[in-house]
């Protein structure tokens, strides 16, 4: 083939100020952690707060990550994600229940068996309710937004009294795992074992999704058709399966949430999907919309400063993740890390 | 004219409430290059698109390679071997420029020649192999687009106006690139406005207009007659030039 003429570009080095710009959303979590410190004074105190953030923000990325990825693929908004949040919970702590002599025995082990067995149950049961979700409900609106509100949060509503047939009006209350109760001691600060866990499962789980994404031509195909699905068809691939796959994928992750957050809190309600709802729309919202990194440092910011707020000025913790929204939109209006270009 | 890789019979499309193609008609022959032409907004890139099934056709009927297509989702089609270049170049800005050349090669790893193929006709796609697509520069992108519907044998490549908005110096490096696929004994059916390109590259022409094709017949008569240029296209400055 005759050759084009050659190419040889001058690289200029890339200043450090446009570095630093880049890496920027990496960097404000160390920075918010350091304020933390600052803010806080005394390093035992700081430290708790510090895992207990992370954990946070690791069990709301779980269920933000299925949440962004559906919006980011599909442009849907769904409403009902919130619902396989609960359905999650209380699938995995009936499991729980069940294996209560796992659970309550003195071995990592048998508890670990346990909660694994719980998390598989939770996951199954939402990754199926998400399919029938998204072939009933969902599939009938794709491109009307307003419609997807209406009918999602219809979805929503009618899970939640389905919570309530099945187990029952009442809040139920549970204890952790025998082996996950309790906190260790490391420099003078309390660590909760169970949220030594949460993060380690967290940051599993998104190394995971970070080599899918990155090595996989699934996770090509994925990142490719956030941006322009037409294109993807266009090479051959039908990304119709794809989308009902991550929304599969995307509930089952809520259902893992769900259990995580329900072993937290050590209660569970019907309507505890809906409440964590707001912060994993802050998460989906200011990490960019379809950007699993994105959330990812979003929900630990999230985290992180909802535990310090609540700590330094408990009065102003409600507001805490608000302002940090507003504070990163002004900076940057499309989310830290936007995967989905403005429409 | 008898050995036709697709033909078109009175084919419809309306965009939202637009009726945009108003019984389109065309033919094109195997191992040829045919030339789209016409004004802005006549339904070109329409045609393309709903050749490609982006857009649905309400009525006619689109036959490729021997099949009756009308019906098939657009994943369908490309696996049947239909190759595309949107207008827009259609680059995943966010994957790497190795990325996106592994996406278009849906069957299978990209193999050497293949590629040492692509990086002699657009150098600069080996200098940025592992950059982000979004950071290269216009020519480059459409270079890309380019190279991505030549990652895997195509049995028609449907190009959407390759030249647009390009430097001359781009303009003659893509053109030399689709001579050598052309040369290659590809079946391409583009859209350009460029005249000169369109003249230099295509074997036969069908001129737009108004939803229809109005005009088919050899590039060499279309460039050959600047009264037909100017009947149908208003080229008559640029057929003197």
């Amino acid at each position: 083939m005759s050759a084009a003429p050659d190419h040889k570009p001058t690289f200029a080095d890339v200043p450090i100020t446009e570095r630093v710009a880049q890496a920027m959303p990496v960097l404000l979590i160390p920075i918010l952690v350091v304020l933390g410190l600052l803010a806080i004074g005394n390093p035992s105190s700081w430290l708790t707060l510090t895992v207990s953030g992370l954990a946070m923000g690791m069990m709301i990325f779980v269920m933000a990550s299925g949440l962004t990825l559906v919006f980011g693929l599909m442009d849907v908004i769904n409403f009902g994600h919130g619902a396989f949040i609960s359905v999650g919970a209380f699938v995995g702590i009936s499991v729980l229940f069940a294996l209560s002599t796992w659970a309550g025995a003195p071995s990592l082990a048998l508890n670990l068996a346990a909660i694994l067995l719980a998390v598989v149950a939770a996951m199954v049961v939402t990754g199926a309710l998400g399919w029938a979700f998204e072939r009933v409900i969902v599939k009938p609106v794709y491109g009307a937004h307003l419609k997807q509100i209406l009918v999602t949060v219809g979805g929503l509503i009618v899970l939640e009294q389905l919570i309530h047939v099945v187990w029952g009006p009442e809040e139920i209350f549970l204890t952790r795992p025998e082996m996950l109760k309790g906190s260790i001691t490391f420099w003078g600060a309390a660590l909760e074992k169970y949220r030594l866990l949460a993060v380690a499962v967290g940051l599993v789980l998104f190394i995971a999704m970070r080599l899918v994404f990155r090595r996989t031509k699934i996770g090509l195909i994925v990142r490719a058709g956030v941006e322009n699905g037409e294109m993807v068809e266009a090479l051959g691939y039908r990304l119709r399966i794809v989308f009902v796959g991550v929304f599969i994928a995307g509930s089952a992750l809520a259902g893992l949430g769900g259990v995580m957050w329900g072993l937290y809190q050590e209660v569970i309600t019907a309507g505890m999907g809906e409440e964590m709802m707001i912060l994993v729309f802050i998460v989906v919202i200011i990490g960019g919309l379809g950007s699993v990194e994105g959330a990812f440092i979003g929900a630990l910011l999230v985290g992180l400063m909802q535990n310090y707020i609540a700590f330094l000025e408990p009065k102003l913790a409600l507001i805490s993740n608000i302002g940090l929204m507003t504070a990163i939109l002004m900076w940057r209006p499309q989310g830290m890390m936007p995967v989905v270009k403005a429409k | 004219m008898s050995d036709l890789i697709l033909t078109l019979k009175n084919v419809h499309t309306d965009i939202a409430q637009y009726h945009i193609l108003h019984g389109v008609d065309l033919d094109v022959p195997r191992g040829a290059v045919t030339m789209m032409l016409g004004r802005n907004g006549v339904g070109k890139t329409t045609t393309l698109r709903t050749i490609m099934g982006l857009w649905a056709a309400r009525d006619g009927a689109i036959s490729f390679d021997g099949q009756d297509i009308t019906g098939l989702p657009t994943p369908a089609r490309a696996r049947l071997g239909l190759g595309f270049v949107p207008e827009d170049m259609g680059i995943f800005t966010d994957l790497t420029v190795e990325e996106n050349m592994m996406l278009a090669a849906a069957s299978g790893p990209l193999d050497a020649a293949r590629k040492e193929r692509i990086f002699t006709a657009f150098p600069p796609l080996r200098t940025f192999w592992d950059s982000e697509a979004g950071n290269l520069s216009g020519g480059q992108k459409q270079m890309l687009s380019i190279a991505r519907a030549m990652a895997e044998t195509r049995k028609l490549y449907l190009i959407d106006e390759p030249t647009k908005g390009l430097a001359p110096a781009i303009v003659s490096t893509m053109a030399a690139a689709l001579r050598e696929l052309k040369d290659e004994g590809a079946t391409i059916l583009m859209v350009e406005q460029n005249f000169a390109v369109a003249k230099a590259l295509g074997d036969y022409a069908a001129v737009m207009d108004d939803g229809r094709i109005v005009w088919t017949g050899t590039m060499a008569e279309l460039a050959g007659s600047a009264e037909l240029q100017e009947k149908f296209m208003g080229l008559s400055m640029e057929a003197g030039a």
